[in-house]
């Protein structure tokens, strides 16, 4: 079994921005990678909701609190302020109603950490471009037929919702798709093409 | 104290009075044990089973609670039937509860007829069985006697609390009751209060049992004969709830009993109704149809919110434990929308809890049966939880 600080890049900077022995859900955990981490390397109170029976069954198995349900649906059944932190790692873009979700996580988080595959990732705008077909990168690696991500947007759609709703985002980073930050991408307009994924924390 | 395979009296279902198998010890004699309907019971016996050894610490205890018509023979042999134990799947050697790490403790409940004191049993103070005169008990009663139990065997906590259906009722009434005492709780097809629907098929089961003639208002031992024919259909109504419509359909559809065509007459026709016969004839020789009344009675007056102004989270306020809930996709007795009750009133007083639901096309009864995904996930919970004890 791998060692809980052997993660993914990409969920490592998540981790690492939970401050310790903070209150956690992740909603869409999986296989409970993340969780672990928050639990045995930032003595977190962490918890889970994943929509896969196989993804809970793992994280049943590593003493991890997991629910099985679904953001779109099961969210309004957790208390206003309950967690520290409400996590939405690589899920928004498979939600029924992203908007929906990303308010509930406010209510239920005092903050909210959210990635997602960026669509104005300059990958996915020439494979439009020059191929004429949907993308196919790392991170979106489904055909359109079967993908579950419903609701693709770039950075700056989602940037432009936050505004909408009113949400602060106190921090954000254009993620390379080796799932590293990338240094230079300062300006929004930078980061909607460079980045792959974006990464965000923010506060209501 | 012995196993004793001795064959009961035709007619007297479940064990005769004063008979024993498996375990038992006389409680409630010094202080006997008030019920919640008031009365006062004492002493009373409390039938039980025990597999694996307890360790030193006495930390690897494991209650495991048995639902409605169940017994104390959750592993092994049962000597009332010759058949393995109702949880032979679960319990055992290198089982999903493994008995060569824990210590498993299955009591008989209170009102039952497998040889913890219910109302066929005789009455001290008449000299002949209960019947109606036993006090109405309900699951927290069970409960209590349990407790009671785990005090004589000098147990102070248990690793687990564990049962399905009536089980699960119990697995609740222990971490809202002696929340210090359990340190992980696994409620298996459970719900926290019986439904209007739950209550209106129980009553039809025990009207059943009152409109037979032989019944004789609860004193049938009086006239030497028994309530057969009103038990064996308060089983069938009852057995149709533990199955699903596609589980029935998947196992008999509209197949015919021996035959090739309709007699259009009202013999067992169909597979199902031979089925269901069987199931109602065989039970009445299992169970005793006055205490068939006062269990389902306990739990249709199980409502774990009740004393908390109806609201559940207040119930596991004091909650300690760590749960695993579960539910099956075909089950509509206790469907999942139940279990998710009990977890979101978990999540509101921040309880670690893990809940999935199980797709099972059979029925209710899924948790007694071959779903290798219950084990799985049991085994992985049971694990960790272990591990967090420091077994």
């Amino acid at each position: 079994m791998n060692r809980p600080q052997d993660i993914r890049v990409d969920l490592l900077l998540i981790g690492q921005m939970v401050r310790p022995g903070s209150r956690v859900l992740d909603v869409g955990c999986g296989d409970g990678a993340l969780l672990d981490y928050l639990v045995s390397e930032r003595g977190a109170d962490a918890r889970g909701i994943e929509i896969s029976q196989a993804g809970v069954n793992a994280c049943v198995a590593r003493g991890l609190s997991v629910v099985q349900g679904d953001a779109d649906t099961d969210l309004k059944d957790y208390p206003s302020g309950a967690f520290d932190y409400a996590i939405l790692s690589q899920t928004l873009q498979a939600t029924r109603n992203p908007r929906n979700v990303l308010i509930e996580l406010l209510r239920i988080g005092k903050r909210a950490i959210v990635s997602f595959p960026n669509f104005g990732y300059w990958r996915v705008r020439g494979g439009l471009f020059f191929k004429g077909c949907m993308p196919n990168t790392g991170t979106l690696d489904n055909p359109w037929y079967s993908t579950p991500n419903i609701h693709f947007c770039t950075i700056r759609d989602f940037v432009n919702l936050c505004n909408e709703l009113g949400i602060t985002i106190e921090k954000s980073l254009a993620i390379s798709s080796s799932g590293r930050p990338i240094p230079w991408a300062h300006s929004l307009w930078v980061a909607n093409i460079a980045a792959d994924q974006g990464l965000f924390v923010l506060r209501r | 104290m012995t196993g004793n395979k001795g064959k009961k009296p035709r007619g007297l279902a479940g064990f005769a009075p004063g008979e024993q198998a498996g375990l038992s010890v006389i409680l409630g004699a010094a202080a006997p044990l008030r019920l919640d309907c008031g009365a006062e019971l004492g002493p009373f016996t409390v039938a039980y089973q025990t597999y694996g050894a307890l360790n030193a610490a006495k930390s690897n205890a494991v209650l495991v609670c048995h639902a409605l018509t169940g017994d104390h023979f959750c592993a092994g042999d049962n000597p009332f039937t010759g058949k393995a134990g109702w949880w032979d799947l679960m319990v055992g050697p290198g089982k999903p509860l493994d008995t060569d790490r824990y210590f498993v403790i299955c009591p008989n409940v209170l009102g039952s007829c497998y040889g913890t004191t219910g109302p066929r049993d005789i009455n001290p103070a008449t000299g002949e069985p209960w019947g109606l005169a036993f006090p109405v008990i309900t699951i927290r009663d069970m409960v209590r006697a349990q407790a009671m139990l785990l005090d004589h065997l000098g147990i102070a906590d248990l690793f687990c609390v564990i049962g399905g259906s009536m089980g699960g009722m119990q697995v609740l009434e222990w971490v809202v009751n002696y929340p210090e005492r359990v340190f992980s709780a696994i409620p298996i097809a459970a719900t926290s209060k019986h439904s209007a629907q739950n209550i209106a098929f129980h009553e039809v089961g025990r009207q059943a049992v009152m409109a037979d003639p032989n019944w004789h208002g609860g004193a049938y031992f009086r006239h030497n004969v028994t309530p057969h024919a009103g038990l064996a259909v308060a089983r069938m109504a009852a057995h149709i709830t533990y199955m699903s419509e596609a589980g029935l359909t998947r196992r008999f559809g509209r197949a015919l009993q021996d035959r090739d065509a309709f007699t259009y007459g009202f013999d067992a026709d169909f597979e199902v109704e031979s089925y269901l016969r069987h199931q109602g004839i065989t039970f009445v020789d299992r169970f005793d149809a006055n205490c068939y009344l006062y269990i389902t009675r306990a739990m249709d007056y199980f409502d774990l919110a009740a004393d908390y102004g109806g609201v559940l989270a207040k119930a596991f306020a004091r909650a300690r434990a760590r749960f695993c809930v579960m539910s099956f996709t075909s089950d509509w007795l206790y469907p999942t929308a139940e279990s998710r009750a009990i977890v979101h009133a978990l999540n509101a007083v921040a309880a670690p809890v893990s809940f999935v639901e199980i797709e099972s096309d059979k029925g209710h009864d899924s948790f007694l049966l071959d779903v290798p995904e219950m084990f799985a996930i049991l085994r992985g919970f049971l694990d960790s939880a272990a591990r967090q004890r420091g077994l």
